[in-house]
């Protein structure tokens, strides 16, 4: 029996429907990527010029740490479960997800959780200011007072990533339709099942590490405390192990969104489907064995450092394979580049250029002159900016007509991507330069050598800020109305999610589909 | 099929000769180029900092050249194989052979990295026979050097006026790179750097030097350099450490060797005066202008200069309890630090009892306290005797 949502508010706080529920996961995403892009935008008027002008230090520091809080937990994780909770059931011809319920908690955990850490902005001694990697004892011994709302933040956040993995392992496992073998599933779908895994693995040990430092602060314990028999190290060995899997999260589903749209543009199929796939899962075996790379100036034996920087270089072939393999699809492919394979590509290639900074970060003894300056920054953000987010945004673009069964208005999509693309370069490329030329990352203030390109950095952020008001715009107006999508929407596209009507309906396959 | 691979393949190997041919040239210029903009690595001054470039030039050009490659092969996809051209899409897909060679060669270029990688990190820890060893200590937001063997021990503080910082009179050259006391060292000696913090996390970096290492509570670190020229050589803390990560600055001064012993020897002497002023007793006036200057380098980055503190993280000593109190409570927490806050340092081990003396005075006396008392360098002595 099909019967559509229920009407008002209460089918946004009760709903089990995996398309309701991805909706309100995207939403969240964008409103967490404006807010943590108004900090950058705080971060960079600071920089605009040496000295002081706009805010004090203190301040500065808040804005450093809750930008790349809100970033990495608010905005791009909640946007990747949310494509996942629209399209892997979709995918795979699934009803909906497998734990529906538990679907809805995890969403719903979530906005309590921001709300909390947004709260610490106006507590007193300020929000959380020791990075948004808080190393102790800046985060524990040092820390203002807020920082227990924080870990009680990041608790949630880390319950609510934990139930989001496992429901989409569970659906990936057990609701494939009939005939959807494993290695017949999308690569969205499999890069996501990997995720998840990986989200599993390691997303109880930032709980632990939080927790550790909650017991230093306040029960007497000293984990990471010196003077009490402790080790500070042992925090950042512990919070990189979650981490680096983390940046791992970030982009594998990223991989699979490409890794849809290139062929589909290119009118021709992926080039190695399966080496995709086993790439893929090098890539999160290895996140696992990397991490201390993030660590080559805290005095590690040189055994330590020698395995580290082996293993990080190794990464380099499992993601050159990826980017040879979209490379040669598109090599005699019969391409047009509407707004969804325009970011695409923009994908690869910054992607790729941010995997170049990252090889070179991997070599310790250069990382020496590297580790936290600019360097790191344009690296991460290079990787980040045009990989997570430009993924997403692409992924939008190509199944939005499916979401709403109207097309979003072309040249506006275009004009999003140049400015994107155009304001993102602008504002981190020159990073390259000044933290080469020497220029440590989360200061506030600056020497004179490196004003002129701080500039251009700062003007640049302005840019890529104010694309991202087209595309909400954009999204709006293609919601609202706009010329109707056919089922196939783009020419000839493979998968499941094109042979229902557009805009899908409420519930989709509730008989599985026929796979060949 | 066949047809799709061999041409992929014959424009892998084009692409791949042609940037060779012209790295060289390009090279050299973008060297140029760079060293006049400021937009790449230093050489620096010494062998490790000279190798570490080399390594960085030599993983920079392996990535251009990957980078030529790959993008060259995308772009004339892109402009040559269009639907607005009419081409019609190939449809080959799979090859076991292909995903083989682009697994290999990579690994290959990688080994090839790893190895002068290596050799190089071998040398950077091989702290073995130094000629002179300095103790390092972060402290939130300043250096200590202890020159060990002798009885040389100095903080380093940014020197750059506050004014500057906001922006009221005009910077100068060395904005936020100048300190009070540089670290003076010799040249042509191996010197070892023994790293460590009292609080947070901080780390000591010279770029010319190439020289980065943590300085962590607990930890004591270890790292070496050998200076080839003389000269002036700046950096900066390069780990969050709290409010002013940004303004604790690190200046080395390498000299030739005689320079460097009988400057030694002009700091030992300073040093045992400064001990003899222990005992002699000061006018309120003498301690009040020493102590402003004391308050300006070691208590205005928290307390601020007009003594108000900041709400929530600092308090102010306008007025405060300690500083309107009785004495002892503020030899106390002065010499001993808080023991509820750990940002208030213990200052006894920092600031010679002349100092502590002299800033004491000025807080019981500025900001409004108007208390009119002075304490002595030897009460504080016997303070911390007691």
């Amino acid at each position: 029996m099909a019967h559509g949502p229920k009407p008002g508010i209460t089918r946004w706080l009760y709903t089990t429907n995996h398309k309701d529920i991805g909706s309100m996961y995207l939403w969240f995403s964008f409103a967490m990527f404006l807010l943590g892009g108004c900090m950058a935008l705080v971060i960079r008027a600071e920089l605009f010029q040496p000295g002081l002008q706009i805010v004090q230090p203190e301040f500065f520091n808040q804005m450093t740490t809750m930008h790349g809080l809100i970033m990495v937990f608010g905005a791009v994780m909640p946007a990747f479960v949310g494509l996942a909770n629209w399209m892997v059931p979709m995918m795979i011809g699934a009803p909906d997800m497998a734990l529906p319920r538990m679907n809805n908690w995890s969403f719903w955990i979530l906005p309590f959780a921001f709300a909390m850490l947004a709260s610490t902005l106006f507590m007193e001694g300020g929000a959380p200011n020791f990075g948004w990697t808080f190393y102790a004892p800046l985060s524990t011994e040092y820390a203002p007072p807020s920082v227990t709302f924080f870990i009680f933040s990041i608790h949630i956040m880390g319950a609510s990533s934990i139930m989001g993995a496992i429901n989409i392992v569970a659906t990936i496992l057990n609701m494939r339709a009939p005939g959807m073998t494993l290695m017949k599933m999308p690569l969205f779908v499999w890069t996501w099942l990997i995720t998840a895994y990986l989200l599993i693995a390691v997303m109880p040990v930032l709980a632990g590490v939080v927790t550790m430092m909650l017991m230093d602060i306040h029960f007497g314990t000293s984990f990471f405390s010196a003077a009490g028999g402790g080790d500070p190290v042992l925090f950042q060995h512990v919070f990189w192990f979650f981490g680096h899997p983390e940046v791992y999260i970030m982009i594998l589903p990223a991989f699979g969104i490409v890794s849809a749209i290139i062929p589909t543009f290119a009118r021709k199929p992926l080039f190695g489907y399966s080496s995709m796939v086993y790439a893929t899962a090098s890539i999160a075996f290895l996140s696992f064995i990397v991490w201390a790379h993030h660590m080559f100036t805290v005095g590690m034996p040189v055994a330590g450092e020698l395995f580290f920087m082996y293993a990080t270089m190794l990464i380099a072939v499992p993601t050159g394979v990826k980017v040879f393999n979209w490379v040669s699809t598109m090599f005699r492919g019969s391409m047009t580049f509407e707004t969804p394979m325009l970011f695409a590509i923009a994908f690869v290639i910054l992607f790729t250029l941010g995997g170049f900074s990252g090889l070179m970060l991997a070599i310790a003894p250069a990382d020496f002159q590297y580790h936290d300056t600019y360097f790191v920054v344009a690296h991460f953000h290079y990787v980040l900016v045009p990989g997570a987010i430009f993924s997403i945004t692409a992924g939008v673009y190509y199944w939005l007509p499916k979401w709403t069964g109207n097309m979003y208005n072309e040249t506006m999509g275009k004009v999003h991507f140049w400015l994107a693309f155009i304001g993102l370069n602008v504002t981190f490329f020159p990073m390259h330069f000044v933290g080469l030329a020497g220029m440590p990352r989360r200061i506030p203030d600056y020497a004179l050598q490196f004003a002129d390109f701080n500039q251009i950095a700062s003007m640049g952020a302005f840019l890529f800020g104010a694309a991202q008001l087209v595309f909400l715009f954009n999204v709006l107006r293609t919601v609202r109305g706009g010329n109707k999508a056919t089922d196939e929407v783009w020419e000839n596209p493979q998968g499941l999610e094109w042979t229902v009507p557009s805009p899908a309906p409420y519930h989709t396959f509730s008989t599985p589909p026929a796979v060949r | 099929m066949l047809m799709g691979l061999k041409r992929l393949f014959a424009f892998l190997t084009i692409s791949a000769i042609a940037p060779g041919l012209f790295a060289q040239e390009t090279a050299q210029k973008a060297e140029e180029g760079a060293e006049r903009w400021g937009v790449n690595m230093t050489q620096g001054v010494t062998e490790v900092s000279r190798t570490t470039y080399d390594l960085h030039m030599l993983i920079f050009w392996i990535c251009v050249a990957i980078g030529i490659v790959v993008f060259g092969v995308m772009f004339y996809s892109m402009w040559r194989h269009r639907k607005s051209k009419g081409y019609k899409a190939a449809q080959f897909h799979e090859s076991t052979f292909v995903e083989l060679v682009w697994t290999i060669i990579p690994t290959l270029i990688l080994v090839g990295m790893a190895v002068p990688a290596t050799k190089t990190l071998y040398d950077i820890y091989d702290t073995k026979e130094a000629d002179l060893d300095i103790m390092i200590t972060g402290y939130q937001w300043k250096w200590k050097y202890d020159y060990l063997g002798s009885d040389v021990s100095f903080f380093s503080n940014l020197s750059t006026p506050r004014a500057q910082i906001d922006n009221q009179l005009p910077k100068n050259d060395h904005y936020l790179l100048e300190v009070d006391e540089p670290l003076v060292v010799p040249v042509n000696k191996k010197i070892r750097f023994l790293i460590t913090a009292n609080d947070v996390i901080h780390a000591w970096w010279v770029p010319d030097l190439a020289v980065k290492k943590d300085a962590i509570p607990g930890f004591v670190n270890e790292s070496w350099t050998r200076i080839d020229e003389p000269g002036i050589y700046r950096g900066q803390c390069a780990e969050l450490c709290g409010k002013d990560h940004g303004f604790m600055p690190i200046v080395v001064k390498a000299v030739p060797e005689d320079e460097y012993h009988s400057w030694l020897s002009d700091r030992a002497e300073q040093a045992a005066r400064i001990k003899e002023l222990t005992n002699k007793t000061f006018t309120f006036d003498e301690l009040y202008e020493r102590g402003e200057k004391i308050y300006a380098s070691t208590c205005a980055a928290c307390h601020q200069p007009n003594g108000q503190g900041v709400p929530g993280a600092f308090p102010a000593i306008a007025g405060s309890k300690v500083a309107t109190g009785p004495m002892d409570g503020h030899l106390n927490m002065v010499v001993n630090g808080s023991s509820k806050n750990p940002a208030m340092q213990a200052f006894g081990a920092q600031l010679s009892e002349v100092d502590i003396a002299a800033v004491i005075t000025y807080q019981r006396n500025a900001f409004g306290n108007n208390m009119g008392d002075t304490v002595q360098p030897i009460d504080i002595l016997n303070f911390k005797n007691n």
